[in-house]
């Protein structure tokens, strides 16, 4: 729960409501109000978000993209590709997480990758673990958020990243305190 | 020489004038009708003496029958036939299944454990399991939250079980069972997740535990005698493994043992390898963090070690070293030998004196493997029997934080567990193996219990600048080191191989053919597409005077986690030919037995 409330603290949430009443006859409407989850609107100390506050990537002209970005490549890749695949294309174990990123609300995200979900039937037995208690998860959650993110565009390639924004002091403080807390 | 070493055995056991647990063993896999254990024997040759299919007739097989095991995850190992009855298990939730051969294969028994499905996460890499064990008319088999079941293997009544580690610490268990003398030997997993590796002895009577031997910890825990256990021929001496980590990491120090086992009843010695230490980032272990990526000499009656040998020290790579222990009798400058030969996650074939643990061959079974420039051959250097790392190779050398590309073999190894078959009639072996590099980047990771603790990040692809494809099915020379004859894949090749005195020798690729080919030339003489990608071992038996020849298909494991999207060379940049080769656009999941014969 310290970790959560930590992390929490760290991102500075205000959680806003979600409207989920869209009907099937007005999708298409719902669609084109739902709020962009990608662009990003401001910048806080090489940390990207979107209007509404959440968390997003971020690629500059010349292509170099965020730490946040980089690091969530790094830690994707040792935390969640043992079962979801490299670069976030899911496998024959677990679904393609670079989807999830784009088809889930943050929050819903982060609520899984904290707490875990079971879908075990007849036909199926996919176990997401609970991370909430894995500091080498939960202090990087928005890099791994915002690295699918980029993943599901598209618009950060598969493999290693060539190009990156410096770690920020904000973003090494906010590590280290994360890791040693 | 298999007939010789047998029928000495059996002169032995008939002298003791005891009937020794193992005798069933001994029996079953002498008689080439059955295949009791997955390994096929005790010597985990993988050889059978059957012919009735020939290199003149393969190319007439066809599917005699199948069967859907109702599991969609990866199926590993293989089916055992033992009289009339065929025994096929699945992956979580490890049902097995008792078929009737003279009843088209219908279902005598079936067996399904209840298990928590929180292990499914804490097994790294798909839910696989790689089979039940047959002996002294009982199924041995180990479930994947570690609970160990004796069957009675024509009623599938339990007799009993035993628990043998804990899933929420991370320990469960993909192996098959080792049943030796009156005992099954069993391994455990969890390397990923900092567990301290061991293998354990139960009574196979009553399945009350009788010792466990640690991989690492104090001499109590890893059962060695400091004077009489060596390594390369010299006494390990005191503390031989916490005296190589630093503090306490030893134990959170992984060495986990989710291999194969092999056993000689003439020198009353079992053998296995130990996996990677943990984490995957070196600078977080300074030592040679012994006894993790060794191969193990042990006695099945106390655990006692006789002989170890280190085949990577200070791992940097996750080179495993857990893979199958092949057992020969051959002539080495005229000389009689009793061999292991051994293919390892690192890329190197090795050659050893099983009964000194003295070592004569290591080289490389795929030309592309870069870490390293070889093994020290000289019993008098100082650094005899270690592999010279190449720097620009070495993730400890280029520091956390930094990524060091292309490095051959990749984590995977060249190859992974699927074992590797021998016959003496062209005293080669055959190998599965993988094709694969990759970059690797160690971080600082902190330990929570039951998490996965891994601490590198990793980039998959093909091996460069060779054939594009991820895998190569070889033939080998394990006296001289030579690779005989190499036919390259589109992916890894992940099927456990079969050899057969008709000079066929059978495996199946991930896109789920089954092939047969020459065992002198490699020549293709056969292949069929079944439903689903293969990563199961191949078997033969024979029923009412007819051979058989069966492999479980069924998409999964590593190779479908790694490959399932295919992989590229990062480096490479944008367009590169040959990338993203996708195991999905071949094959989809689904777990089922495809059994061949010759038409009437």
């Amino acid at each position: 729960m310290t970790t959560i409330t930590r992390l929490a603290c760290r991102l500075g949430l205000v959680i806003p409501f979600v409207l989920s009443t869209a009907s099937f006859a007005d999708e298409k409407k719902a669609e084109d109000e739902a709020p962009d989850n990608i662009a990003v609107s401001y910048e806080e100390d090489g940390k990207y978000f979107t209007e509404d506050d959440i968390p997003t990537y971020n690629i500059s002209d010349d292509g170099a993209v965020d730490w946040y970005t980089f690091s969530g490549f790094r830690r994707y890749h040792s935390e969640c590709h043992v079962c979801h695949g490299p670069d976030g294309e899911g496998s024959s174990y677990a679904p393609a997480l670079k989807n999830s990123a784009l088809d889930m609300d943050y929050y819903d995200f982060v609520d899984v990758v904290v707490n875990g979900r079971k879908h075990v039937d007849a036909s199926a037995n996919s176990v997401m673990p609970s991370f909430g208690t894995n500091k080498n998860v939960m202090c990087y959650l928005d890099d791994i958020y915002v690295y699918l993110k980029g993943r599901g565009t598209e618009e950060v390639a598969r493999g290693r990243p060539a190009k990156k924004e410096k770690k920020s002091a904000m973003y090494k403080e906010a590590e280290n305190a994360c890791m040693d807390g | 020489m298999k007939r010789l070493l047998i029928g000495s055995t059996m002169v032995a056991a008939l002298c003791a004038g005891t009937v020794s647990a193992n005798e069933s063993v001994i029996r079953d896999t002498a008689n080439p009708n059955q295949w009791s254990i997955q390994t096929g024997d005790y010597a985990n040759t993988r050889y059978s003496e059957l012919k009735e299919i020939n290199r003149h007739n393969v190319k007439r097989l066809a599917p005699a029958w199948t069967f859907s095991t109702g599991v969609l995850r990866g199926h590993e190992g293989s089916p055992l036939v033992i009289g009339d009855i065929m025994y096929v298990h699945t992956p979580f939730p490890n049902i097995v299944y008792a078929l009737d051969l003279n009843n088209d294969g219908a279902i005598i028994w079936k067996y399904e454990p209840k298990q928590d499905p929180d292990v499914i996460p804490v097994m790294c890499c798909d839910t696989v399991n790689r089979g039940v064990a047959h002996a002294n008319g009982m199924i041995f088999l180990h479930q994947a939250d570690t609970t160990i079941v004796a069957l009675d293997a024509k009623s599938g009544e339990v007799k009993w079980t035993a628990v043998n580690g804990d899933p929420t610490k991370g320990e469960t268990n993909t192996a098959t069972v080792l049943p030796v003398k009156d005992k099954i030997i069993v391994g455990i997993s969890g390397g990923e997740f900092g567990v301290q590796g061991s293998v354990t002895a139960y009574n196979m009577e009553t399945g009350e535990r009788e010792w466990r031997a640690y991989s690492v910890g104090t001499d109590e825990e890893i059962l060695v005698d400091p004077e009489k256990t060596t390594h390369l021929g010299k006494p390990v001496g005191k503390d031989s493994s916490i005296n190589t980590w630093e503090g306490d990491q030893w134990k959170i120090g992984g060495g986990t043992t989710w291999g194969w086992y092999s056993y000689d009843p003439e020198l009353d010695l079992f053998y296995y390898g130990t996996g990677n230490p943990s984490t995957w980032n070196p600078a977080q272990r300074p030592g040679d963090n012994r006894w993790t990526m060794t191969i193990m000499a042990r006695d099945p009656d106390d655990g006692m070690a006789k002989w170890f040998y280190q085949m990577t020290p200070h791992d940097e790579w996750d080179y495993d070293g857990i893979n199958e222990m092949i057992l020969t009798d051959q002539k080495i400058d005229g000389e009689e030998r009793k061999l292991l030969t051994h293919f390892d996650r690192n890329g190197l074939g090795y050659t050893l004196d099983r009964d000194t643990g003295e070592l004569l061959v290591a080289e490389k079974y795929d030309p592309v493997v870069n870490w390293t420039t070889g093994v020290d051959m000289d019993p008098d250097s100082e650094t005899y029997g270690r592999p010279t790392v190449v720097a620009e190779y070495s993730t400890e050398q280029n520091g956390e934080d930094v990524n060091s590309t292309g490095i051959c073999p990749a984590a995977l190894g060249t190859k992974d567990q699927q074992p590797a078959a021998y016959s003496p009639k062209t005293e080669l072996f055959y190998v599965p193996t993988n094709h694969v590099c990759m970059d690797y980047e160690p971080f600082r990771v902190s330990y929570t219990a039951g998490q996965p603790y891994v601490g590198a990040t990793l980039a998959m692809y093909p091996a460069p600048d060779s054939h594009g494809g991820m895998g190569n099915f070889i033939a080998w020379d394990n006296i001289k080191g030579e690779i005989v004859w190499s036919l390259p894949e589109k992916f890894s090749v992940w099927s456990g191989a079969l050899a057969t005195a008709g000079d066929v020798v059978f495996y199946g690729t991930l896109e789920g053919h089954l092939k047969a080919v020459d065992a002198k030339t490699g020549e293709e003489l056969y292949k069929f597409k079944t439903p689903s990608g293969i990563i199961g071992n191949v078997m033969t038996y024979k029923h009412n005077g007819k051979q058989y020849v069966g492999i479980l298909s069924g998409i999964g494991g590593w190779a479908g986690i790694g490959l399932a999207a295919g992989l590229t060379n990062p480096n490479d940049g944008l367009g590169a030919v040959g990338g993203y080769a996708a195991l999905s656009n071949y094959t989809a999941l689904g777990g089922q037995l495809t059994v061949f014969a010759l038409p009437d």
